[in-house]
């Protein structure tokens, strides 16, 4: 299964970023293979329609699980159109944590 | 004649501006009113009647399944995020296409066609003898304000007397109200903000080519320093509507100084032979 999580940098221990269209980074996790692909996000100066680009990203990188903050509109539709479930990170500082929470099913579902 | 009163920013006066030389080129000839603002029209608040209503469509694309084989290539070109390609299906968005028919380009398969959708509305009226309205008005939620303002003013011709009420600031929607037009009667006070916005109109209508000058509005007799940014930019004062309690009197009703106080209306038919004046001049 391949996880989302959207961050502020780059790799496990980089510090979760609560936006998701203009988060910096997008982590996938394989949480199968045990591996962490750091995506940088070009759309965080875009002008607008991010959230439905951000989610062609994810969907184009296979993942079925976003960890985030915040969604908008346009990317709740997209996102829930491409059967993408997504959580809210709670009170988890780094990607890995944020992983670890959703493992452990600490997380709730926002959408 | 074509000409467009605009301002840097909003509640200087523009809508003042129009309604009052429109009542004043009624009375003498006629005259076409245009309310470009769009996303605020208020023209016809001054001069109320029975509209006629025209949508305003714009092409946005339409995918066929059948022939779409989910390649992502329209999803990818858009750079507004219109389209997203799931697995199985695309997702399109509508209030996020800018219309630019990129992605029926790109599509190697052809699945994409154009259809069209409404994104305003173009009201034409005549309220008054000799004097024919037309506003366009944008849908809410819609990004097009510039096919809006286009359908706007293709309605109102290109026949006689043209007075086009542009949108505060200089973004798109100025600059197609300003396409094409023959001069621009900038709307001032003299505040700091006034003639920092002032500044930007002027670039906006140089850079497209369209001679300007300058009302001030709510003057208060001391505009030194409007006068000074008009010396030095080489914009005419073409005329100074005083902050007075008569004037502010008349607003505050909604009412227009051209119909409703002693002079006004010969001075806004003066503004409009100045304006004219400084046209043939140019050509």
């Amino acid at each position: 299964m391949i996880v989302c999580i959207t961050a502020k940098g780059e790799g496990a221990e980089a510090a979760v970023e609560p936006r998701f269209g203009r988060a910096p980074y997008f982590i996938f996790a394989d949480t199968d293979a045990g591996t962490f692909v750091s995506v940088k996000n070009e759309l965080v100066d875009a002008a607008g329609g991010v959230g439905p680009r951000s989610a062609q990203v994810l969907v184009d990188h296979g993942a079925t699980v976003l960890l985030t903050g915040q969604l908008g509109g346009n990317a709740a539709t997209a996102l829930k159109a491409a059967g993408i479930k997504v959580y809210s990170f709670g009170n988890a500082a780094t990607v890995a944590q944020a992983l670890e929470d959703y493992t452990q099913g600490d997380l709730s579902e926002i959408l | 004649m074509k000409i467009v009163v605009a301002s840097g920013k909003g509640g200087t006066g523009k809508t003042t501006v129009s309604a009052n030389l429109a009542y004043a080129l009624a009375r003498r000839g006629g005259v076409t009113l245009v309310d470009c603002d769009v996303e605020e029209p208020n023209l016809h608040l001054f001069f109320p009647g029975e509209s006629e209503e025209k949508g305003v469509p714009v092409p946005v694309p339409a995918i066929d399944p059948e022939r779409c084989t989910l390649c992502g290539e329209c999803g990818h070109f858009c750079r507004y995020g219109a389209l997203t390609v799931l697995k199985d299906r695309v997702l399109f968005f509508a209030e996020l296409c800018h219309s630019c028919g990129g992605c029926l380009l790109v599509c190697p398969s052809g699945a994409v066609t154009e259809v069209g959708r409404e994104v305003g509305v173009v009201n034409t009226s005549h309220p008054l003898p000799g004097l024919t309205l037309v506003s366009g008005v944008m849908h809410e939620g819609e990004v097009l304000a510039p096919k809006v303002v286009a359908a706007a003013k293709e309605a109102a011709g290109e026949e006689g007397r043209i007075v086009y009420d542009a949108s505060p600031g200089v973004a798109c929607p100025v600059i197609e109200t300003l396409e094409g037009s023959d001069f621009c009667i900038l709307v001032t006070e003299s505040t700091p903000f006034g003639l920092h916005d002032l500044d930007l109109a002027v670039r906006a209508a140089a850079a497209l080519g369209v001679p300007a000058g300058v009302v001030i509005n709510r003057s208060d007799g001391e505009d030194e320093t409007a006068l000074t940014f008009c010396s030095e930019h080489d914009l005419p004062v073409l005329m100074t509507i005083p902050f007075d309690r008569g004037v502010a009197a008349v607003q505050n009703r909604g009412g227009l100084i051209a119909r409703d106080l002693p002079g006004w209306e010969e001075r806004f038919a003066e503004l409009w032979v100045e304006v004219a004046r400084r046209c043939e001049v140019r050509a």
